[in-house]
Protein backbone atom coordinates (compact mmCIF):
# COMPACT_ATOMS: atom_id res chain seq x y z
CA UNK A 1 0.00 0.00 0.00
CA UNK A 2 1.49 3.25 -1.10
CA UNK A 3 -0.18 5.71 1.27
CA UNK A 4 0.92 4.64 4.73
CA UNK A 5 0.81 7.98 6.51
CA UNK A 6 -0.21 11.58 6.09
CA UNK A 7 3.45 12.46 6.66
CA UNK A 8 4.35 10.40 3.61
CA UNK A 9 1.88 12.41 1.54
CA UNK A 10 3.32 15.68 2.89
CA UNK A 11 6.84 14.49 2.05
CA UNK A 12 5.84 13.54 -1.48
CA UNK A 13 4.16 16.91 -2.01
CA UNK A 14 7.51 18.57 -1.23
CA UNK A 15 9.81 16.09 -2.93
CA UNK A 16 7.82 15.78 -6.14
CA UNK A 17 6.49 19.32 -6.12
CA UNK A 18 2.90 18.21 -6.66
CA UNK A 19 -0.35 19.23 -5.03
CA UNK A 20 -2.01 16.87 -2.53
CA UNK A 21 -4.60 15.55 -4.96
CA UNK A 22 -2.02 14.65 -7.55
CA UNK A 23 0.02 12.58 -5.13
CA UNK A 24 -3.11 10.52 -4.46
CA UNK A 25 -4.00 10.26 -8.14
CA UNK A 26 -0.50 9.13 -9.05
CA UNK A 27 -0.67 6.49 -6.36
CA UNK A 28 -3.87 5.21 -7.92
CA UNK A 29 -2.29 5.26 -11.38
CA UNK A 30 0.57 3.17 -10.09
CA UNK A 31 -1.50 0.74 -8.04
CA UNK A 32 -4.25 -0.03 -10.51
CA UNK A 33 -2.04 0.31 -13.59
CA UNK A 34 -4.33 2.81 -15.29
CA UNK A 35 -3.70 6.10 -17.07
CA UNK A 36 -4.01 9.41 -15.23
CA UNK A 37 -7.01 10.25 -17.42
CA UNK A 38 -8.76 6.96 -16.64
CA UNK A 39 -8.25 7.50 -12.94
CA UNK A 40 -9.60 11.06 -13.12
CA UNK A 41 -12.62 9.97 -15.15
CA UNK A 42 -13.43 7.26 -12.63
CA UNK A 43 -13.35 9.87 -9.89
CA UNK A 44 -15.60 12.10 -11.99
CA UNK A 45 -18.09 9.24 -12.38
CA UNK A 46 -17.95 8.76 -8.61
CA UNK A 47 -18.73 12.45 -8.09
CA UNK A 48 -21.64 12.38 -10.54
CA UNK A 49 -23.08 9.39 -8.72
CA UNK A 50 -22.92 11.41 -5.48
CA UNK A 51 -24.70 14.30 -7.15
CA UNK A 52 -27.33 11.97 -8.51
CA UNK A 53 -27.89 10.47 -5.08
CA UNK A 54 -28.94 13.95 -3.94
CA UNK A 55 -30.99 14.85 -7.01
CA UNK A 56 -33.11 11.70 -6.99
CA UNK A 57 -34.21 12.06 -3.35
CA UNK A 58 -37.90 11.61 -2.70
CA UNK A 59 -39.43 12.48 0.64
CA UNK A 60 -42.08 9.75 0.47
CA UNK A 61 -39.65 6.83 0.49
CA UNK A 62 -39.40 4.77 3.66
CA UNK A 63 -36.83 2.24 4.82
CA UNK A 64 -37.62 -1.41 5.49
CA UNK A 65 -38.32 -0.78 9.17
CA UNK A 66 -40.30 2.36 8.42
CA UNK A 67 -38.10 4.38 10.80
CA UNK A 68 -36.27 6.35 8.13
CA UNK A 69 -37.46 8.76 5.46
CA UNK A 70 -38.71 12.30 4.93
CA UNK A 71 -36.40 14.14 7.35
CA UNK A 72 -34.34 15.88 4.67
CA UNK A 73 -37.54 17.35 3.31
CA UNK A 74 -38.48 18.52 6.82
CA UNK A 75 -35.18 20.33 7.03
CA UNK A 76 -35.66 21.95 3.63
CA UNK A 77 -39.23 22.99 4.46
CA UNK A 78 -38.15 24.48 7.77
CA UNK A 79 -35.30 26.39 6.10
CA UNK A 80 -37.72 27.73 3.49
CA UNK A 81 -40.23 28.86 6.09
CA UNK A 82 -37.95 30.67 8.51
CA UNK A 83 -34.39 31.63 9.17
CA UNK A 84 -32.37 28.73 10.51
CA UNK A 85 -30.01 29.05 13.45
CA UNK A 86 -27.07 27.71 11.48
CA UNK A 87 -27.37 29.78 8.31
CA UNK A 88 -27.66 29.09 4.57
CA UNK A 89 -24.65 26.80 4.01
CA UNK A 90 -24.99 24.62 7.10
CA UNK A 91 -28.73 24.20 6.63
CA UNK A 92 -28.01 22.75 3.20
CA UNK A 93 -25.25 20.56 4.66
CA UNK A 94 -27.67 19.15 7.22
CA UNK A 95 -30.45 18.53 4.71
CA UNK A 96 -28.06 16.94 2.20
CA UNK A 97 -26.53 14.61 4.79
CA UNK A 98 -30.03 13.47 5.77
CA UNK A 99 -31.14 13.07 2.19
CA UNK A 100 -28.27 10.85 1.06
CA UNK A 101 -28.25 8.75 4.23
CA UNK A 102 -32.03 8.30 4.00
CA UNK A 103 -31.71 7.30 0.36
CA UNK A 104 -29.18 4.67 1.38
CA UNK A 105 -31.57 3.24 3.96
CA UNK A 106 -34.30 3.19 1.31
CA UNK A 107 -32.20 1.09 -1.10
CA UNK A 108 -31.34 3.86 -3.50
CA UNK A 109 -28.01 4.30 -5.27
CA UNK A 110 -25.26 6.01 -3.24
CA UNK A 111 -21.47 6.16 -3.09
CA UNK A 112 -19.97 4.38 -0.08
CA UNK A 113 -17.59 6.98 1.42
CA UNK A 114 -15.89 5.28 3.12
CA UNK A 115 -18.90 3.03 3.84
CA UNK A 116 -22.55 2.96 2.88
CA UNK A 117 -23.50 3.90 6.45
CA UNK A 118 -21.49 7.12 6.24
CA UNK A 119 -22.34 7.88 2.60
CA UNK A 120 -24.02 11.21 3.37
CA UNK A 121 -21.07 13.08 4.86
CA UNK A 122 -19.03 13.93 1.74
CA UNK A 123 -21.95 14.88 -0.52
CA UNK A 124 -23.36 16.93 2.36
CA UNK A 125 -20.41 19.31 2.41
CA UNK A 126 -19.62 19.25 -1.33
CA UNK A 127 -22.95 19.38 -3.14
CA UNK A 128 -24.14 22.68 -1.56
CA UNK A 129 -20.85 24.38 -2.54
CA UNK A 130 -21.16 23.03 -6.07
CA UNK A 131 -24.80 24.05 -6.39
CA UNK A 132 -24.17 27.64 -5.44
CA UNK A 133 -21.40 27.79 -8.05
CA UNK A 134 -18.54 28.46 -5.65
CA UNK A 135 -16.58 25.51 -7.04
CA UNK A 136 -16.57 23.68 -10.37
CA UNK A 137 -16.48 19.99 -11.19
CA UNK A 138 -12.72 19.81 -11.75
CA UNK A 139 -12.06 21.32 -8.34
CA UNK A 140 -14.49 18.91 -6.71
CA UNK A 141 -12.92 15.89 -8.38
CA UNK A 142 -9.50 17.00 -7.14
CA UNK A 143 -10.87 17.52 -3.65
CA UNK A 144 -12.26 13.98 -3.78
CA UNK A 145 -8.73 12.71 -4.36
CA UNK A 146 -7.66 14.57 -1.24
CA UNK A 147 -10.45 12.94 0.75
CA UNK A 148 -9.66 9.52 -0.72
CA UNK A 149 -6.02 9.95 0.29
CA UNK A 150 -7.02 10.72 3.87
CA UNK A 151 -9.43 7.78 3.89
CA UNK A 152 -6.77 5.44 2.49
CA UNK A 153 -4.32 6.38 5.24
CA UNK A 154 -6.98 5.87 7.91
CA UNK A 155 -7.97 2.53 6.35
CA UNK A 156 -4.35 1.45 6.39
CA UNK A 157 -3.38 2.64 9.87
CA UNK A 158 -6.67 2.22 11.73
CA UNK A 159 -9.99 1.02 10.33
CA UNK A 160 -12.93 2.19 8.27
CA UNK A 161 -15.47 -0.35 9.45
CA UNK A 162 -17.95 -0.04 12.30
CA UNK A 163 -17.58 -3.73 13.06
CA UNK A 164 -13.90 -3.36 13.84
CA UNK A 165 -13.58 0.26 14.96
CA UNK A 166 -17.00 1.61 15.90
CA UNK A 167 -18.73 4.56 14.28
CA UNK A 168 -15.66 6.76 14.78
CA UNK A 169 -14.13 4.58 12.05
CA UNK A 170 -17.05 5.17 9.67
CA UNK A 171 -18.58 8.59 10.32
CA UNK A 172 -15.35 9.79 11.97
CA UNK A 173 -13.32 8.84 8.91
CA UNK A 174 -15.92 10.35 6.58
CA UNK A 175 -15.72 13.61 8.58
CA UNK A 176 -11.92 13.67 8.32
CA UNK A 177 -12.17 13.06 4.57
CA UNK A 178 -14.78 15.79 4.17
CA UNK A 179 -12.82 18.29 6.27
CA UNK A 180 -9.72 17.73 4.15
CA UNK A 181 -11.70 18.14 0.93
CA UNK A 182 -13.16 21.44 2.15
CA UNK A 183 -9.77 22.87 3.08
CA UNK A 184 -8.45 21.88 -0.34
CA UNK A 185 -11.40 23.57 -2.07
CA UNK A 186 -10.69 26.75 -0.12
CA UNK A 187 -7.04 26.76 -1.16
CA UNK A 188 -5.62 25.65 2.19
CA UNK A 189 -2.13 24.19 2.55
CA UNK A 190 -1.41 20.46 2.86
CA UNK A 191 -0.67 21.01 6.56
CA UNK A 192 -4.05 22.69 6.99
CA UNK A 193 -5.68 19.70 5.30
CA UNK A 194 -3.93 17.49 7.85
CA UNK A 195 -5.02 19.64 10.79
CA UNK A 196 -8.62 19.70 9.57
CA UNK A 197 -8.67 15.91 9.20
CA UNK A 198 -7.08 15.49 12.63
CA UNK A 199 -9.56 17.80 14.35
CA UNK A 200 -12.57 16.23 12.65
CA UNK A 201 -11.43 12.77 13.71
CA UNK A 202 -10.55 13.83 17.26
CA UNK A 203 -13.98 15.32 17.78
CA UNK A 204 -15.68 12.00 17.07
CA UNK A 205 -13.16 9.83 18.86
CA UNK A 206 -14.81 6.98 20.74
CA UNK A 207 -18.11 7.16 18.88
CA UNK A 208 -19.71 3.74 19.13
CA UNK A 209 -21.49 1.70 16.45
CA UNK A 210 -24.90 0.71 17.77
CA UNK A 211 -27.43 0.40 14.96
CA UNK A 212 -30.96 -0.37 16.15
CA UNK A 213 -31.99 -3.88 15.04
CA UNK A 214 -28.72 -4.09 13.11
CA UNK A 215 -30.06 -1.82 10.40
CA UNK A 216 -28.18 1.09 8.84
CA UNK A 217 -30.97 3.46 9.88
CA UNK A 218 -30.98 4.60 13.53
CA UNK A 219 -28.72 6.34 14.56
CA UNK A 220 -26.80 6.18 11.28
CA UNK A 221 -28.80 8.71 9.28
CA UNK A 222 -28.41 11.53 11.79
CA UNK A 223 -24.81 10.61 12.54
CA UNK A 224 -24.11 11.63 8.96
CA UNK A 225 -25.25 15.12 9.96
CA UNK A 226 -22.84 15.36 12.87
CA UNK A 227 -20.07 13.99 10.66
CA UNK A 228 -20.70 16.69 8.07
CA UNK A 229 -21.21 19.64 10.43
CA UNK A 230 -18.14 18.60 12.37
CA UNK A 231 -16.18 18.53 9.10
CA UNK A 232 -17.22 22.08 8.29
CA UNK A 233 -16.17 23.39 11.68
CA UNK A 234 -12.85 21.53 11.53
CA UNK A 235 -12.17 22.92 8.06
CA UNK A 236 -12.98 26.48 9.09
CA UNK A 237 -10.77 26.17 12.17
CA UNK A 238 -7.89 24.88 10.06
CA UNK A 239 -8.35 27.67 7.52
CA UNK A 240 -8.29 30.15 10.40
CA UNK A 241 -4.85 28.85 11.27
CA UNK A 242 -5.95 26.78 14.24
CA UNK A 243 -3.87 23.64 14.54
CA UNK A 244 -4.44 20.20 15.97
CA UNK A 245 -2.01 19.89 18.84
CA UNK A 246 -1.74 16.13 18.30
CA UNK A 247 -0.19 15.35 14.88
CA UNK A 248 -2.63 13.84 12.41
CA UNK A 249 -0.97 10.42 12.07
CA UNK A 250 -0.98 10.04 15.84
CA UNK A 251 -4.67 10.92 15.94
CA UNK A 252 -5.34 8.25 13.32
CA UNK A 253 -3.33 5.64 15.24
CA UNK A 254 -5.17 6.62 18.37
CA UNK A 255 -8.54 6.15 16.68
CA UNK A 256 -7.45 2.65 15.69
CA UNK A 257 -6.34 1.89 19.25
CA UNK A 258 -9.59 3.21 20.74
CA UNK A 259 -11.53 1.11 18.22
CA UNK A 260 -9.75 -2.06 19.27
CA UNK A 261 -10.57 -1.31 22.91
CA UNK A 262 -14.26 -0.79 22.24
CA UNK A 263 -16.23 -3.71 23.61
CA UNK A 264 -17.75 -5.93 20.95
CA UNK A 265 -21.23 -4.82 22.09
CA UNK A 266 -20.45 -1.39 20.69
CA UNK A 267 -19.11 -2.54 17.35
CA UNK A 268 -22.05 -3.16 15.04
CA UNK A 269 -23.34 -6.19 16.91
CA UNK A 270 -26.40 -4.29 18.12
CA UNK A 271 -25.92 -5.66 21.64
CA UNK A 272 -25.22 -2.28 23.25
CA UNK A 273 -25.68 1.45 22.91
CA UNK A 274 -28.88 2.72 21.31
CA UNK A 275 -29.64 -0.76 19.97
CA UNK A 276 -29.94 -2.02 23.55
CA UNK A 277 -32.37 0.68 24.72
CA UNK A 278 -35.98 -0.37 25.32
CA UNK A 279 -36.87 1.41 22.10
CA UNK A 280 -34.15 -0.39 20.15
CA UNK A 281 -35.23 -3.73 21.57
CA UNK A 282 -38.85 -3.16 20.68
CA UNK A 283 -37.98 -2.32 17.09
CA UNK A 284 -35.97 -5.50 16.88
CA UNK A 285 -38.77 -7.59 18.39
CA UNK A 286 -41.28 -6.06 15.98
CA UNK A 287 -39.17 -6.90 12.96
CA UNK A 288 -38.62 -10.46 14.15
CA UNK A 289 -42.32 -10.95 14.57
CA UNK A 290 -42.87 -9.67 11.05
CA UNK A 291 -40.23 -12.02 9.71
CA UNK A 292 -41.83 -15.04 11.28
CA UNK A 293 -45.28 -14.05 10.05
CA UNK B 1 -5.75 -4.51 -0.12
CA UNK B 2 -7.76 -1.31 -0.51
CA UNK B 3 -7.42 1.06 -3.43
CA UNK B 4 -8.80 4.60 -3.31
CA UNK B 5 -12.00 3.51 -5.02
CA UNK B 6 -12.65 1.09 -2.19
CA UNK B 7 -12.53 4.19 0.02
CA UNK B 8 -14.64 6.34 -2.31
CA UNK B 9 -16.91 3.63 -3.59
CA UNK B 10 -18.41 1.39 -4.62
CA UNK B 11 -21.29 3.17 -6.26
CA UNK B 12 -24.03 0.93 -4.97
CA UNK B 13 -27.63 0.51 -3.98
CA UNK B 14 -27.91 0.74 -0.17
CA UNK B 15 -28.13 0.21 2.66
CA UNK B 16 -25.02 -1.87 3.42
CA UNK B 17 -21.92 -2.65 1.41
CA UNK B 18 -21.53 -6.02 3.09
CA UNK B 19 -25.20 -7.01 3.38
CA UNK B 20 -26.43 -5.55 0.09
CA UNK B 21 -23.63 -4.89 -2.44
CA UNK B 22 -21.69 -8.03 -1.45
CA UNK B 23 -24.88 -10.10 -1.59
CA UNK B 24 -25.60 -8.95 -5.15
CA UNK B 25 -22.09 -10.00 -6.13
CA UNK B 26 -22.51 -13.43 -4.57
CA UNK B 27 -25.71 -14.00 -6.54
CA UNK B 28 -24.14 -12.78 -9.73
CA UNK B 29 -21.13 -15.03 -9.22
CA UNK B 30 -23.43 -18.05 -8.82
CA UNK B 31 -25.24 -17.23 -12.03
CA UNK B 32 -21.99 -16.76 -13.95
CA UNK B 33 -20.49 -20.02 -12.71
CA UNK B 34 -23.70 -21.90 -13.45
CA UNK B 35 -23.28 -20.55 -16.96
CA UNK B 36 -26.97 -20.28 -17.78
CA UNK B 37 -30.18 -18.59 -16.74
CA UNK B 38 -31.14 -19.58 -13.19
CA UNK B 39 -34.60 -21.13 -12.83
CA UNK B 40 -34.49 -22.42 -9.29
CA UNK B 41 -32.54 -21.34 -6.23
CA UNK B 42 -32.39 -22.61 -2.67
CA UNK B 43 -30.67 -19.93 -0.65
CA UNK B 44 -29.27 -20.51 2.83
CA UNK B 45 -28.41 -17.47 4.95
CA UNK B 46 -25.86 -17.87 7.71
CA UNK B 47 -24.96 -15.70 10.70
CA UNK B 48 -25.55 -11.99 10.35
CA UNK B 49 -26.99 -12.59 6.88
CA UNK B 50 -29.77 -14.57 8.53
CA UNK B 51 -30.24 -12.17 11.44
CA UNK B 52 -30.33 -8.78 9.76
CA UNK B 53 -30.48 -9.84 6.13
CA UNK B 54 -34.08 -8.93 5.57
CA UNK B 55 -33.72 -5.39 6.87
CA UNK B 56 -30.69 -4.89 4.67
CA UNK B 57 -32.36 -6.34 1.60
CA UNK B 58 -29.82 -9.18 1.52
CA UNK B 59 -32.53 -11.51 0.22
CA UNK B 60 -33.52 -9.18 -2.61
CA UNK B 61 -29.86 -8.47 -3.33
CA UNK B 62 -29.00 -12.17 -3.73
CA UNK B 63 -31.93 -12.71 -6.08
CA UNK B 64 -30.96 -9.57 -8.02
CA UNK B 65 -27.51 -11.05 -8.49
CA UNK B 66 -28.97 -14.33 -9.69
CA UNK B 67 -30.83 -12.29 -12.29
CA UNK B 68 -27.50 -10.84 -13.43
CA UNK B 69 -27.76 -7.41 -11.81
CA UNK B 70 -24.73 -5.50 -10.51
CA UNK B 71 -24.52 -3.73 -7.11
CA UNK B 72 -25.54 -0.34 -8.56
CA UNK B 73 -28.68 -1.61 -10.31
CA UNK B 74 -31.78 0.29 -9.19
CA UNK B 75 -33.83 -2.82 -9.92
CA UNK B 76 -32.41 -4.54 -6.82
CA UNK B 77 -35.31 -3.59 -4.50
CA UNK B 78 -37.76 -5.00 -7.07
CA UNK B 79 -35.84 -8.20 -7.75
CA UNK B 80 -38.52 -10.53 -6.35
CA UNK B 81 -41.04 -9.19 -8.82
CA UNK B 82 -38.58 -9.36 -11.69
CA UNK B 83 -37.73 -12.94 -10.71
CA UNK B 84 -41.36 -13.89 -10.85
CA UNK B 85 -41.72 -12.42 -14.32
CA UNK B 86 -38.60 -14.21 -15.53
CA UNK B 87 -39.64 -17.56 -14.08
CA UNK B 88 -36.98 -17.77 -11.36
CA UNK B 89 -38.28 -19.65 -8.33
CA UNK B 90 -36.42 -19.24 -5.06
CA UNK B 91 -36.65 -20.19 -1.42
CA UNK B 92 -34.76 -18.95 1.63
CA UNK B 93 -33.79 -20.86 4.74
CA UNK B 94 -31.51 -20.27 7.71
CA UNK B 95 -28.24 -22.16 7.35
CA UNK B 96 -26.14 -23.14 10.34
CA UNK B 97 -22.63 -23.59 9.02
CA UNK B 98 -19.54 -24.47 10.97
CA UNK B 99 -16.61 -22.08 10.88
CA UNK B 100 -18.12 -19.87 8.23
CA UNK B 101 -17.71 -16.10 7.97
CA UNK B 102 -20.70 -14.36 9.63
CA UNK B 103 -21.91 -12.94 6.32
CA UNK B 104 -22.21 -16.16 4.37
CA UNK B 105 -24.74 -17.48 1.87
CA UNK B 106 -25.07 -20.95 0.38
CA UNK B 107 -26.80 -21.09 -2.98
CA UNK B 108 -28.07 -24.24 -4.65
CA UNK B 109 -29.02 -23.19 -8.13
CA UNK B 110 -30.44 -24.97 -11.14
CA UNK B 111 -30.43 -23.64 -14.68
CA UNK B 112 -32.68 -23.61 -17.70
CA UNK B 113 -30.56 -26.30 -19.39
CA UNK B 114 -30.55 -28.49 -16.31
CA UNK B 115 -27.14 -27.47 -14.97
CA UNK B 116 -26.65 -27.41 -11.20
CA UNK B 117 -24.28 -25.62 -8.89
CA UNK B 118 -23.77 -25.27 -5.17
CA UNK B 119 -21.82 -22.19 -4.14
CA UNK B 120 -20.90 -20.96 -0.68
CA UNK B 121 -19.56 -17.45 -0.45
CA UNK B 122 -18.91 -14.78 2.15
CA UNK B 123 -19.32 -11.03 1.97
CA UNK B 124 -16.04 -9.92 3.51
CA UNK B 125 -16.57 -6.16 3.80
CA UNK B 126 -16.88 -3.09 1.61
CA UNK B 127 -18.82 -5.09 -0.98
CA UNK B 128 -15.99 -7.54 -1.56
CA UNK B 129 -16.75 -11.25 -1.62
CA UNK B 130 -14.93 -14.55 -1.38
CA UNK B 131 -16.16 -17.85 -2.75
CA UNK B 132 -15.35 -20.56 -0.19
CA UNK B 133 -16.92 -23.71 -1.60
CA UNK B 134 -18.04 -24.90 -5.00
CA UNK B 135 -19.96 -28.16 -5.35
CA UNK B 136 -18.53 -29.42 -2.08
CA UNK B 137 -14.93 -28.52 -2.90
CA UNK B 138 -13.03 -25.92 -0.85
CA UNK B 139 -11.91 -23.01 -2.99
CA UNK B 140 -10.93 -19.39 -2.43
CA UNK B 141 -11.39 -16.62 -4.96
CA UNK B 142 -12.90 -13.17 -4.97
CA UNK B 143 -14.07 -12.10 -8.41
CA UNK B 144 -11.49 -9.30 -8.48
CA UNK B 145 -10.07 -11.11 -11.51
CA UNK B 146 -11.73 -12.80 -14.45
CA UNK B 147 -12.30 -16.31 -13.17
CA UNK B 148 -12.45 -19.59 -15.05
CA UNK B 149 -13.78 -22.67 -13.29
CA UNK B 150 -13.11 -26.02 -14.96
CA UNK B 151 -14.43 -29.34 -13.72
CA UNK B 152 -12.43 -32.18 -15.11
CA UNK B 153 -11.30 -35.73 -14.54
CA UNK B 154 -8.23 -35.97 -12.42
CA UNK B 155 -5.98 -37.18 -15.25
CA UNK B 156 -2.33 -36.46 -15.91
CA UNK B 157 -1.52 -33.33 -17.84
CA UNK B 158 -5.00 -31.86 -17.69
CA UNK B 159 -3.92 -28.63 -16.06
CA UNK B 160 -1.23 -27.97 -18.62
CA UNK B 161 -3.69 -28.54 -21.47
CA UNK B 162 -6.03 -25.94 -19.97
CA UNK B 163 -3.23 -23.45 -19.37
CA UNK B 164 -1.95 -24.01 -22.88
CA UNK B 165 -5.28 -22.96 -24.36
CA UNK B 166 -5.13 -19.79 -22.29
CA UNK B 167 -1.58 -18.96 -23.21
CA UNK B 168 -2.21 -19.28 -26.95
CA UNK B 169 -4.89 -16.63 -26.47
CA UNK B 170 -2.30 -14.40 -24.80
CA UNK B 171 -3.87 -14.59 -21.38
CA UNK B 172 -1.88 -13.92 -18.22
CA UNK B 173 -2.62 -16.03 -15.15
CA UNK B 174 -2.95 -14.08 -11.90
CA UNK B 175 -3.76 -17.00 -9.57
CA UNK B 176 -4.54 -20.63 -9.96
CA UNK B 177 -5.60 -23.57 -7.86
CA UNK B 178 -6.40 -27.20 -8.50
CA UNK B 179 -8.80 -28.64 -5.94
CA UNK B 180 -9.73 -32.25 -5.58
CA UNK B 181 -12.90 -33.51 -4.08
CA UNK B 182 -11.74 -36.17 -1.66
CA UNK B 183 -14.79 -38.26 -2.31
CA UNK B 184 -14.70 -38.46 -6.09
CA UNK B 185 -12.22 -38.73 -8.89
CA UNK B 186 -13.01 -35.31 -10.33
CA UNK B 187 -11.02 -32.15 -9.92
CA UNK B 188 -11.93 -28.53 -9.98
CA UNK B 189 -9.49 -26.01 -11.33
CA UNK B 190 -9.90 -22.30 -10.70
CA UNK B 191 -7.87 -19.94 -12.86
CA UNK B 192 -7.92 -16.18 -12.26
CA UNK B 193 -6.72 -14.13 -15.20
CA UNK B 194 -5.72 -10.55 -15.93
CA UNK B 195 -7.28 -10.47 -19.39
CA UNK B 196 -10.77 -11.42 -20.40
CA UNK B 197 -11.05 -14.95 -21.74
CA UNK B 198 -12.53 -14.90 -25.25
CA UNK B 199 -15.43 -17.15 -26.16
CA UNK B 200 -13.40 -19.28 -28.58
CA UNK B 201 -10.81 -20.09 -25.92
CA UNK B 202 -13.61 -21.17 -23.60
CA UNK B 203 -15.04 -23.40 -26.32
CA UNK B 204 -11.66 -25.01 -26.93
CA UNK B 205 -11.27 -25.72 -23.22
CA UNK B 206 -14.75 -27.22 -23.04
CA UNK B 207 -13.90 -29.87 -25.65
CA UNK B 208 -10.54 -30.84 -24.15
CA UNK B 209 -10.19 -34.49 -23.23
CA UNK B 210 -11.36 -35.06 -19.65
CA UNK B 211 -13.07 -31.71 -19.23
CA UNK B 212 -16.59 -32.02 -17.85
CA UNK B 213 -17.54 -28.37 -17.87
CA UNK B 214 -16.00 -24.93 -17.94
CA UNK B 215 -17.74 -21.77 -16.74
CA UNK B 216 -16.50 -18.25 -16.54
CA UNK B 217 -17.03 -15.13 -14.44
CA UNK B 218 -16.03 -11.88 -16.05
CA UNK B 219 -15.03 -9.23 -13.56
CA UNK B 220 -17.16 -6.11 -13.31
CA UNK B 221 -16.21 -3.34 -15.69
CA UNK B 222 -14.52 -0.31 -14.08
S1 LIG C 1 -23.70 3.40 13.80
FE1 LIG C 1 -22.52 1.75 12.91
S2 LIG C 1 -23.72 1.12 11.09
FE2 LIG C 1 -24.43 3.17 11.71
S3 LIG C 1 -23.21 4.61 10.49
FE3 LIG C 1 -22.19 4.37 12.48
S4 LIG C 1 -20.70 2.72 12.07
FE4 LIG C 1 -22.18 2.62 10.39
Amino acid sequence: MALDSMQEIFDKILAENKPFWQVVRDTDVEERQVTAEASFEKMRVTWRAMLESVDTYRADRRSVSGLVGGDAQRMWDYAAARETLCGPYLQEVIATALCVAESNACMRRIVAAPTAGACGVLPAVLVPLFRRGSVDEEQIVRALYVSAGIGAVIGYRASISGASGGCQAEVGTAAAMAAGALVDLRGGTPEQIGHAAAMALKNLLGLVCDPVAGLVEVPCVKRNVIGAVNAVSAADMALAGIESRVPVDQVIDCMGAVGRRLPVELRETSLGGLAATPFGQSVKAGLEKERRA
Amino acid sequence: MLDIFDILGPVMVGPSSSHTAGAVRIGRMARALLGEEVLRADIGLHGSFAETGQGHGTDRALVAGLLGMKPDDLGIPESFLIAENRGLKFRFYTAHLREAHPNTAVLDVEGADGGKLCLQAASTGGGRIRVDRLDGVDVSFTGIFNTLVVRHQDVAGELSRILNELSVSGINIANMSLNRDRRGGDALTVVETDQKIPQDALERIRVLYGVLSATYYEKEAE
